[in-house]
């Protein structure tokens, strides 16, 4: 039996009388890729602010290896090993595609004024771990030789693969991807969904929202199917391909979408 | 504390803070429409109703107001209030074009406006305080008269108006303080009520609530802001003429401190709230003169820093909420 | 611009590169006895003036910390400068007699703790209600001691603490010969001289040297700051606060600390400038030098250190040189920020890619050339 790395359990948010999310209840074991989909302001993206600690739930646990981060400061949690990325791309633009890299890393660090006024072992070793391990995210992702560019600067494929370094930069458990094929073409869906499997090969768990139905087929070990805020499917692939409430809700509609 | 004293006058106190606050609401209007509008602190709002003070100074003095009485003297006065409504607009309407248009069309920071903005204020008082040396260069000074050159404190005007106090019930009242309150509340009401009701009003709500939407619907988001400036304007050159009613005297940085006061104002009512402005103003007016009666005059100011900065703290949404604009986290 | 002229400074070797810092330091030092003919003022003390850009220099790198790395629009910066000479004030004359020495630090620390206590409530609040408050603040502070007899009211405090001198008055260790220049020679003057170091009323030489040491001192802890975790978070706080805190960055902690700096910075200014002056009052701490100081930053190009150096310079000089049209300079910096903003909001001088970035570009073309084989085999 694997273990669960990220349990939401019964998770409600409303916003004044509107319901965001009802009920939902879904886990994530370690080391799987798991697929949230669902039609458009099903609540996918208000599920990953409420893990991520941005919205803080009406009611209901979520556990994240055991412990509850409910009411957790968003960098407790990111601190703890959750990390994510952003449906509209939120970079730091006029700091390099490096320093970006490395503003992931320091979360992990702990460098303060001081040590960094003396230049204290701990400065060093801490910036040149931090260093190594961005050049290396980098170049996992391809753009190391865009280190230097100003973020606001590079393709908009490479500010995409920019966040998912910076992410892993983190030194995450649980890595959240928000529709990080958003935009590409077919060729560079296909590069980005090796590289999802890539990652997860490293040792991250991912939870990845994603409104293209063949990346989300190809990619995840399970998927969960979001509608109207509450939870109506969940299994494998397969699975969810033959679910009928799953094809009435999204998939018909998804394909005229999509093509 | 001198409390025999603040009982003994509270009536009196309370009709001057009601007359002051009444100012701070007219000019806290112009902050708080442009703020609905752009979110943005027009930080130059404060020149805007100095360039007022000036204007009706002029026009009483070079019409001469102190040699005239009845009906003679009530046309004075609406002409110097026309004349301070004028420039106050034309003023308003110039920063939007020089300070702010270009930096809207850029979608830039909120920072570099309001930089842009602090310096069209300083642009604005420095042109005021050292016209008499500008007009010197263009050898104009010996042609100007002593009203209009003297920049730095000028109080020609005081003794040209007389102002006749009476008694309600054994309070002893101002009648200025009376024409101020009813003279900006009922400017308040009207302008509220045009907001809500016309064609141009509806516009600056949309264009508050979603300006894409609202431009894609048919607003013109360039002329609404226009006419946001061009409202706000008006409004501070209303405040500017009651102000001159009340106190004959102004310089070129009378600005700076009733502006921060009206735009405590605003935000102590809710800012982007037309209703909120007025109730802002009322209550900071009274606070600082039952608070100056209190603990001395010269902490006249320091209230009104202090009571903005806690208000930041404690309730930065204002006492009736920020309507206008959409809801901010 | 000059990107030429760059490269090659940056292609010297590191030694070369000390020794031109060196030299410049010491021209730097050695200016006001040079008193080189265009740049000196004729309308007023040389010393004097460039003690005057040197604290400018020093409150600009602090506000700097403030709003270029951090982002945080502070209108009230006067505050904490004004926090920093009345506590060096009240501690070395009105109410004590401490050394000098003593009263600066915590001059420093007094300005420290009131950024703290001002910045723990207001730092939650929006960017621009943010700028109001602190705009409140510097005028509360000014008010305050205005209205206060125990802090000297609008009469000011005299007789203010100087450093102690090195050697013995009045003559001190040697005596520096000003240079003295006539119409096409050059003389020494034998009459003009600054003794070493002789913190008199007369001689605002040794405190040039004073603030200019500050000034250098400020500038390599900016330095290391700025490159080091603490400097990253300010500016991902700046760019995207959401982002940065979702990407770990404890925020408010780091808004707070650079709020604390910037205070430290402005008090040791304030303090400086109290002792130098000898006399203060509130007239030294208007709003409108809130307003300058924010110039000398924006002006300069807010985030770039040296940009803001010449920020400082230029507001603190300019009106000196040109005494005629004093009155004009705060028509002028309006001036200045209206146009910068509209048409350059970058500044004169942006933040650039730093030059550690530029030499990683080049290890890694250098890496990858030799290990180009590998690359493509694991693409």
């Amino acid at each position: 039996m694997p273990e669960a790395i990220l349990e939401v359990q019964n998770l409600t948010l409303k916003f004044g009388g509107l319901t965001a999310l009802d009920d939902v209840t879904f886990h994530i074991n370690e080391g799987e890729i798991l697929g949230l989909i669902g039609p458009n302001g099903a609540g996918k993206t208000t599920c990953f602010n409420a893990v991520t600690g941005v919205y803080r739930p009406t009611s209901g646990n979520i556990l994240f290896q055991g412990g509850s981060i409910v009411g957790l400061k968003k960098h407790k949690i990111t601190q703890r090993g959750i990390a994510r990325t952003f449906q509209n791309i939120r970079l730091f633009p006029t700091m390099t595609a490096l320093e970006n890299v490395l503003v992931g890393a320091d979360a992990q660090h702990s460098t303060g004024m001081l040590t960094a006024l003396f230049r204290l072992p701990k400065h060093r070793r801490e910036e040149r771990d931090g260093h190594d391990r961005a050049m290396e995210l980098l170049r996992f992702m391809g753009i190391h030789r865009k280190a230097d560019e100003l973020a606001a600067n590079l393709s908009y494929g490479d500010q995409r693969r920019l966040e998912i370094a910076r992410a892993m930069a983190t030194n995450p458990k649980l890595i959240c991807l928000d529709e990080p094929a958003a935009g590409f073409n077919p060729a560079e869906k296909v590069e980005l969904m090796n590289l999802i499997r890539k990652v997860r090969d490293q040792g991250f768990t991912v939870l990845l929202i994603e409104h293209d139905m063949k990346l989300v087929m190809g990619v995840t070990d399970r998927i969960v199917v979001l509608e109207f805020g509450s939870k109506i499917a969940e299994g494998s692939p397969a699975e969810i391909r033959d679910n009928p409430a799953v094809i009435a809700a999204y998939l018909g509609v998804d394909e005229e979408d999509a093509s | 504390m001198n409390f025999d004293f603040f009982f003994s006058n509270l009536p009196e106190l309370t009709i001057t803070g009601l007359a002051f606050g009444a100012i701070y609401a007219l000019i806290a209007l112009g902050y708080t429409m442009v703020y609905g509008v752009l979110q943005l602190i027009n930080f130059a709002h404060s020149e805007v109703f100095m360039y007022g003070t000036f204007a009706t100074l002029w026009v009483v003095m070079a019409l001469g107001a102190a040699d005239a009485d009845g009906v003679q003297l009530i046309a004075i006065l609406i002409a110097a209030l026309l004349a301070a409504m004028a420039l106050s607009a034309l003023i308003a309407l110039a920063l939007e074009r020089v300070a702010y248009r270009p930096l809207i069309k850029r979608d830039a920071p909120r920072l570099i406006a309001l930089i842009s903005a602090i310096g069209a204020s300083f642009v604005l008082a420095e042109l005021m305080g050292l016209r008499d040396r500008i007009a010197g260069w263009l050898h104009l000074d010996d042609n100007l008269s002593e009203y209009v050159r003297k920049a730095k404190i000028n109080n020609s005007m005081a003794g040209a108006i007389e102002k006749p106090r009476f008694e309600v019930a054994g309070v002893s009242i101002s009648s200025i303080d009376v024409i101020v309150i009813v003279a900006a509340i009922g400017m308040m009401i009207l302008l509220d009520q045009f907001v809500r009701r016309s064609r141009l009003g509806k516009g600056i709500r949309a264009t508050a609530q979603d300006p894409e939407t609202a431009a894609l619907m048919g607003v013109n988001p360039t002329r609404t802001i226009q006419y946001t400036f061009l409202i706000g304007g008006l409004m501070a050159g209303v405040a500017a003429f009651l102000y001159m009613l009340k106190l004959d005297a102004t310089n070129y940085q009378v600005g700076f401190l009733l502006g921060v006061k009206a735009f405590t104002a605003a935000v102590l009512g809710g800012i982007g709230n037309l209703r909120g402005a007025l109730l802002g103003g009322l209550v900071l007016g009274v606070a600082e003169n039952w608070g100056q009666a209190l603990i001395g005059s010269q902490w006249r100011d320091v209230i009104a820093f202090v009571l903005l900065v806690l208000i930041l703290l404690v309730r930065p949404t204002g006492l009736l909420g920020e309507s206008l604009g959409k809801a901010r986290a | 611009m000059n990107t030429g002229l760059k490269s090659k400074v940056t292609s010297l070797p590191k030694p070369v590169k000390i020794l031109i810092w060196l030299l410049l330091a010491l021209l730097a030092y050695a200016l006001p006895l040079l008193e080189p003919p265009i740049l000196s003022t004729p309308d007023s003390d040389f010393a004097s003036v460039l003690f005057t850009v040197s604290i400018y220099c020093l409150v600009a790198l602090g506000l700097n910390i403030v709003v270029g790395y951090a982002g945080l629009l502070d209108l009230g910066y006067v505050g904490f400068y004004a926090i920093g000479a009345y506590t060096v004030a009240i501690l070395t004359s009105f109410h004590a007699s401490w050394p000098l020495l003593l009263a600066i630090p915590v001059g420093v620390v007094a300005a420290m703790v009131s950024g703290i206590i001002l910045g723990a409530p207001t730092l939650r609040v929006r960017g621009d209600y943010l700028a109001i408050v602190t705009l409140g603040f510097g005028e509360i502070i000014r008010l305050v001691v205005l209205n206060t007899e125990w802090l000297g009211a609008s009469k000011g405090i005299n007789n203010i603490g100087r450093p102690p001198n090195v050697g013995d008055a009045p003559d001190g260790l040697f005596e520096l010969p000003h240079l003295f220049w006539g119409n096409g020679t050059v003389l020494l003057d034998t009459k003009d001289t600054t003794k070493f170091l002789i913190f008199g009323y007369s001689d605002a030489v040794p405190f040039y040297w004073v603030a200019l040491t500050a000034v250098i001192v400020v500038l390599f802890a900016d330095r290391l700051i700025k490159n080091s975790r603490v400097g990253r978070a300010w500016e991902a706080t700046r760019e995207d606060e959401d982002a940065a805190e979702l990407m770990g960055v404890p925020t408010f902690k780091f808004k707070l600390l650079a709020f604390a700096t910037g205070a430290f910075v402005g008090g040791l200014a304030g303090g400086l400038f109290a002792t130098q002056q000898s006399f203060i009052n509130p007239q030294s701490f208007l709003l409108l030098f809130s307003i300058l100081y924010l110039a000398a930053v924006v002006v300069g190009g807010q985030g770039n250190r040296w940009g803001v150096l010449i920020g400082a310079f230029l507001v603190a000089y300019l009106p000196e040189r040109f005494r005629g049209f004093e009155d004009f300079r705060v028509l002028a910096f309006g001036l200045a920020l209206v146009l910068l903003a509209t048409l350059r909001p970058q500044g004169l001088l942006p933040p650039r890619r730093t030059v550690r970035a530029k030499q990683l570009e080049q290890e890694l073309d250098e890496l990858e050339e030799g290990a180009g084989g590998e690359e493509t085999a694991r693409a």
